[in-house]
């Protein structure tokens, strides 16, 4: 990339300014004595020409657009159009959900993002005797098609896209938003959005799973060959390293478990009989934004170029469009603090930002009450304005991959890369992902991790503003979000309705022809969107499922 | 004399599945020379009390995140008292805001530790209980 003979004037300079480093730092010690990354990178006192001598532009970044997509999988990136503005919401009934997206809709946000409340996501309905204490609390209760509806009433579903945070039960809540836009009159084929579906993060890190791996692995490949045929804009799956960050990962970690998950999907479809250009396409991924600032920009585009090759070389993929890593970023929850909980209001508007220079398609801000209940309406808007400052105002969004270039920036995205690599390698000789997770090696990494991170807080190591340094004494706020204590009676009393007005007959029919399909290697979708359709609820169509494919037990390690 | 070592059950109840917090006071009583039962995702009530006195524990710790502590937690109470083990000091962790520890105290839970919290101010919570 630079001439030789001023790289080697270069290294002579260096040499002489290292000797005069060295006679300041008598003078001017350092903080610490050492500076690293998030994932224990070591981070220099300068970098320059000579940290990248082997640097090949084209190789290793590309022109936006293009293979390897280091600087985005848009030519022209956020010139066209902005990141999508995606706040995640739900709480309660499906009514005071409705109400809270129309509010967002109204605010200039530009898509939907559905939290399910527990039981919804582990396949309970909501009078199930472990749903006890969780219904609508961490997100919107939905127990069958007449839940959907008015979640989505008067919200037209051929104008936003929605992103479902759903996973074992992904089919069954795809099927109902499907049979809801066929009330609407929508064609399937206009249908945008994007479901989670990403179950191996869910044994490693988050744990709202139900089925076994191999059951659970051939729902999300039935989804895809559906999807592929019938919701061709659909994007079937969120490969998701934001829960893996928050339960306490590195960077590295982050990416490397999640491309590993990525390619143990890809495996699998392809093992199904599946062409990777068919469903390649649309794989999308989802990203934490913690707080190493770089690190987290560098990460992102490391991730992207990774995802290209694997794709390309492992997978043999010759469609550009297979290998794009597109990719949700969410501000890092587990940074938020209890503590003075208006900093966090910064805390998210960096992450927001590293998010963007790093190229996501689209953004959740987090709310700065996170770390004392669910957000309240006002700290929702306030994160959602965070982000359309950085969007509208900073004139970050104007050039594609600004940081492209920088000498510490393309070496942190190489090292990155190299460490992932490394980790994917360990992960192939392990068996793969499913066999990595089932031995908990994941798990135990991030563990490792999390605990090493808390006493890097409680010995100072690090810093975190108001817990462990700048200390005050403040009351909590007042102004929390109060669930509404009868959200599980009025979702009792919907299901005791319902139950009372469908056609029982036709949900027993639906049922037992979904039991006898799972039995064979038979498309379940199909199946699911009719028993949906009936009204069957969702513990009822999990339930079928359970006893066929049984349940998965989780491995406790410590 | 050796000192007998402290017997903790630490454990998510509910559904929810944050369990970073859980594993790292779980590890850090285990550093802290204690002996520790952990029991996973998803325990009910008359699941916690169960193991709690199978293995004869003094501490059981629980950690919650997701909203239902005011569901979930008293019972925890109710049922070891039942049993003739209401002895055993109950703790819980995570989001729970001010205004229900109160309730949660007079329902029997000794104490409530929320977002911040040391592992180290955790540990002598439970050696200064005990002593």
């Amino acid at each position: 990339m630079f001439k030789d003979e001023k790289m080697q004037e270069l290294k002579d300079k260096m040499a002489a300014w290292e000797q005069s480093l060295q006679k300041s730092l008598e003078k001017r010690p350092e903080r610490k004595p050492d500076f690293q990354t998030d994932s224990y990178i070591p981070v220099e006192t300068v970098y320059t020409p000579l940290d990248l001598e082997n640097f090949d532009y084209l190789e290793q970044l590309g022109l936006p657009g293009e293979y390897p997509f280091t600087r985005g999988v848009q030519p022209n990136l956020y010139r066209g159009r902005l990141f999508t503005m995606r706040q995640y919401a739900g709480f309660g009934s499906a009514e005071e959900t409705n109400k809270r997206f129309r509010y967002l809709l109204e605010q200039g946000q530009t898509g939907l993002s559905i939290a399910f409340d527990l039981p919804t996501q582990i396949g309970y309905d909501s009078d199930h005797s472990l749903a006890r204490g969780e219904v609508g609390k961490v997100g919107v209760a939905i127990d069958s098609l007449k839940d959907m509806e008015i979640l989505f009433d008067q919200i037209p579903l051929d104008q936003v896209t929605t992103s479902m945070t759903i996973n074992s039960p992904a089919a069954v809540i795809l099927a109902m938003y499907l049979a809801m836009a066929e009330t609407q009159g929508v064609d399937m084929k206009q249908l945008g959005g994007t479901i989670q579906n990403d179950i191996l993060k869910e044994y490693v890190a988050r744990g709202t799973y139900i089925f076994p791996p191999e059951p659970s692995m051939r729902l999300i490949t039935d989804i895809f060959a559906y999807c592929g045929e019938k919701v061709p804009s659909w994007n079937t799956i969120s490969i998701s390293g934001y829960h893996i960050r928050e339960a306490g990962s590195t960077a590295v970690q982050e990416i490397a478990f999640t491309l590993a998950n990525g390619i143990a999907y890809v495996d699998t479809a392809i093992k199904a009989g599946m062409d990777v250009e068919q469903f390649g396409p649309r794989l999308s991924f989802f990203f934490n934004a913690h707080q190493n600032f770089f690190e987290e920009i560098a990460k992102f585009r490391a991730a992207r170029r990774i995802w290209a090759k694997i794709m390309k070389e492992r997978f043999g993929a010759k469609n550009p469009r297979s290998m794009m890593l597109r990719f949700h970023t969410q501000t890092a929850g587990c940074s938020l603090t209890a503590q003075q909980p208006m900093v966090n209001i910064m805390r998210v508007a960096f992450q927001a930002l590293s998010a963007c220079l790093g190229g996501t398609q689209s953004l959740h801000t987090n709310s700065y009450d996170e770390a004392l209940a669910l957000p309240s309406e006002h700290a929702v808007l306030m994160a959602l304005r965070t982000q359309q400052v950085v969007g509208y105002e900073l004139g970050v969004t104007d050039t594609v991959d600004p940081l492209g270039g920088s000498y510490f920036m393309e070496r942190l995205t190489d090292e990155i890369e190299m460490q992932v690599f490394n980790y994917i390698d360990q992960i192939d000789q392990l068996g793969g992902a499913v066999r990595a997770i089932e031995q908990g090696f994941m798990q135990k990494e991030i563990q490792q991790s999390a605990y090493e991170y808390q006493k890097e807080v409680e010995s100072n190591q690090r810093v975190v503003i108001g817990v462990n340094k700048f200390v005050v004494q403040q009351d909590d706020p007042t102004d929390l979000l109060k669930m509404d204590p009868t959200v599980a009676e009025r979702q009792e009393e919907k299901l005791k309705k319902l139950r009372e007005e469908r056609n029982g007959q036709q949900v027993a029919e639906t049922l037992k022809k979904l039991r006898s399909a799972a039995q064979t290697d038979e498309n379940l979708m199909p199946l699911i969107l009719d028993a949906v359709k009936a009204y069957a609820t969702i513990g009822e169509i999990c339930d079928v499922l359970r006893e066929v494919f049984g349940e998965f037990q989780q491995q406790v390690l410590l | 004399m050796a000192e007998k070592k402290i017997r903790v059950l630490v454990g998510k109840i509910g559904l929810d599945g944050h369990d970073r917090g859980a594993k790292v006071i779980a590890q850090a009583f285990k550093d802290a020379g204690m002996e520790v039962i952990y029991t996973g995702l998803r325990q009910t009530p008359e699941k916690i009390v169960e193991t709690a006195i199978q293995e004869d524990v003094q501490v059981v710790g629980l950690s919650i995140l997701s909203g239902a502590h005011m569901q979930l937690l008293p019972p925890v109470c109710e049922l070891l008292r039942s049993q003739g083990a209401g002895d055993i000091l109950v703790i819980a962790g995570g989001v729970i805001p001010k205004e229900d520890i109160s309730f949660l105290k007079k329902a029997g839970v000794a104490e409530v530790f929320t977002p911040g919290t040391t592992t180290g101010l955790i540990i002598n919570f439970v050696k200064d209980s005990l002593s």
